[in-house]
């Protein structure tokens, strides 16, 4: 593989590859709007169960509010994550990128990010829709926002390190979420916790800060991994 | 005798705790034995093949 | 420098018998160990003065807990060495420890719970400790799971092999978050027992057990590390000699 590579890519020719794939990947998801839409449904439908099962006094939804909000959009996260690679994995594309001279960590770094631009950032929107409708304050929207955006950079990339984990597996879906929620219960605690403070009108900067470190370590070390276990993959 | 037996009223505590752990120890030496029987079955069946197709 | 002694060491029919040697220098000197550990614990070490005789299930909960914890450790750092150097026989004993660590953490998690009882008054208490430990168990079962539904013997382990290493590098973040977020909620889970201070007699037989287990754990190890690297080596010759034996 690496063999074929003649001279190390420069850093312009990385970074242009890397815009291709997320130019090319974004094109490709707006195509199949279908697809983008049935996370975003889930996550609306998931919210709907809690009143239903709870009660409608908003004076209780509104203490397990950010609970509820966290768990449907890491379950969303997680429905979403089956198309990162299944498409390219079955036509070839995957393999093309492995051979393409370009290291292949920042092909996925690429790929993760326009999954976060088509799911997480959607997501992030959508929450204070949630959010209201448990009775949760105007006032929480900027926080409960800014803390799912970040939220899902961070769980895009735990993802993406199980969706490249158990490419090609027939059944993967449960162990896809048997792989992955473990590893996301940092996000979900110190997300639920900030959009938790968000909504009670308190400070929420200290877990979002914490919520970033996540976001920014996986930012470093999860395409890495999903780049590792492309290649495992394709041997 | 009795008195040990009991544990100071916490038996059914103590006890339990003991029996899960010292069971959990016991199965894993059963466990490893049986797994290094069945590579052990495995592999003389392989080489039983080989020495067949040769 | 020359590596052909590291390659012959860690060539699989050299690993194969030097496993088969060393099982019962390991082997005997921990079941003496945990035997008498047993006695020291259970009739030499004195009540606790608060607890009383129910502090003794440490010498279960804790020796487990260690257990559940270093055999993931051993997992992930062998799984990394695999990935590294590609050897084959790291691969066998990152194998070998996934279902003897599984097992000690549920050990670890049944007497965590049955010391919650007295010392807290509920079976299961969501205490940032057992909370970590259960999470462990998931991250062995995701691991496992990962490993059988993988047909491709080779593939299995590398694929494994990263979800190893991913898995440990998120332990300690998992044990922060969850530490961080207990120390959210603490009010309700008042302890009805204090921690026991543990004295000399209490804690020699602790200290005895916990490296009780961890021999007991290489010794099955070895046992199971034999297993893994016969399903992994083609070449007749030695395997043909090993079996004989």
């Amino acid at each position: 593989m690496s063999d074929t590579r003649t001279a190390a890519p420069d850093a312009a020719s990385v970074l242009e590859a890397a815009r291709l794939v997320l130019e090319r990947d974004l094109t490709l998801a707006l195509r199949r709007r279908g697809q983008l839409v049935q996370p975003l449904a889930f996550f609306v439908i998931v919210t709907t169960l809690f009143p239903l099962a709870i009660s409608p006094e908003l004076a209780r939804l509104r203490e397990v509010a950010a609970g509820v909000l966290w768990v449907a959009a890491l379950l969303a996260s997680l429905l979403a994550l089956e198309f990162l690679f299944r498409d390219d994995a079955y036509d070839g594309t995957l393999e093309q990128y492995a051979l393409s001279g370009q290291p292949l960590t920042g092909l996925m770094f690429a790929k993760t990010a326009a999954h976060w631009l088509l799911t997480g950032l959607p997501l992030a929107l959508m929450a204070p829709l949630a959010a209201l409708s448990l009775g949760a304050p105007p006032d929480a929207v900027p926080g409960i926002v800014a803390s799912v955006a970040v939220g899902t950079i961070a769980l895009s990339l735990i993802g993406s390190i199980g969706a490249a984990l158990t490419l090609g597996l027939r059944r993967s879906g449960v162990l896809l979420a048997l792989l992955t929620l473990p590893l996301s219960l940092p996000v979900l605690i110190f997300g639920a916790r900030a959009s938790e403070l968000a909504i009670h009108g308190e400070p929420y900067v200290a877990p979002l800060e914490l919520l970033a470190a996540l976001a920014v370590l996986g930012i470093t070390l999860a395409p890495l991994a999903s780049a590792a276990a492309v290649r495992i993959s394709l041997e | 005798m009795r008195e040990f037996l009991d544990m100071g009223g916490y038996a059914a505590f103590v006890w339990p705790s003991y029996a899960v752990t010292l069971a959990v120890v016991v199965l894993n030496i059963v466990w490893a034995r049986s797994s290094l029987a069945r590579s052990r079955a495995a592999a003389r069946r392989r080489l039983a093949a080989a020495g067949a197709d040769a | 420098m020359s590596w052909t002694w590291f390659h012959r060491l860690a060539s699989p029919p050299h690993i194969y018998r030097l496993a088969q040697r060393l099982t019962p220098w390991f082997a005997w000197p921990a079941g003496a160990l945990i035997l008498a550990a047993l006695y020291g614990g259970l009739v030499l070490a004195p009540p606790d003065y608060q607890q009383g005789d129910g502090f003794r299930i440490i010498y279960m909960h804790a020796p487990s807990a260690w257990m559940s914890l270093m055999v993931y450790t051993t997992m992930a750092v062998a799984a990394a060495v695999a990935l590294i150097w590609r050897m084959k026989v790291a691969h066998a004993v990152a194998a070998s420890c996934a279902p003897i660590g599984a097992s000690f953490t549920i050990a670890a998690l049944v007497t965590g719970s049955l010391w919650g009882e007295p010392m807290w008054g509920t079976w299961w208490e969501w205490d940032p400790r057992l909370t970590s430990e259960l999470i462990l168990l998931f991250l062995y079962l995701g691991y496992m799971g990962l490993r059988g539904a993988i047909e491709d013997p080779q593939r299995a382990d590398r694929t494994s092999a990263v979800l190893a290493v991913v898995g440990i590098v998120n332990v300690p973040i998992i044990h922060y978050s969850v530490t961080w977020w207990n120390s959210l909620h603490q009010a309700p889970s008042v302890m009805r027992l204090g921690k026991p201070t543990l004295s000399t007699p209490m804690l020699v037989p602790l200290l005895m057990m916990m490296l009780g287990f961890t021999l007991f754990f290489v010794a099955v190890l070895l046992v199971r590390l034999r297993g893994e690297i016969l399903v992994r080596e083609r070449s007749a010759s030695w395997i043909r000699e090993v079996l004989s034996t």
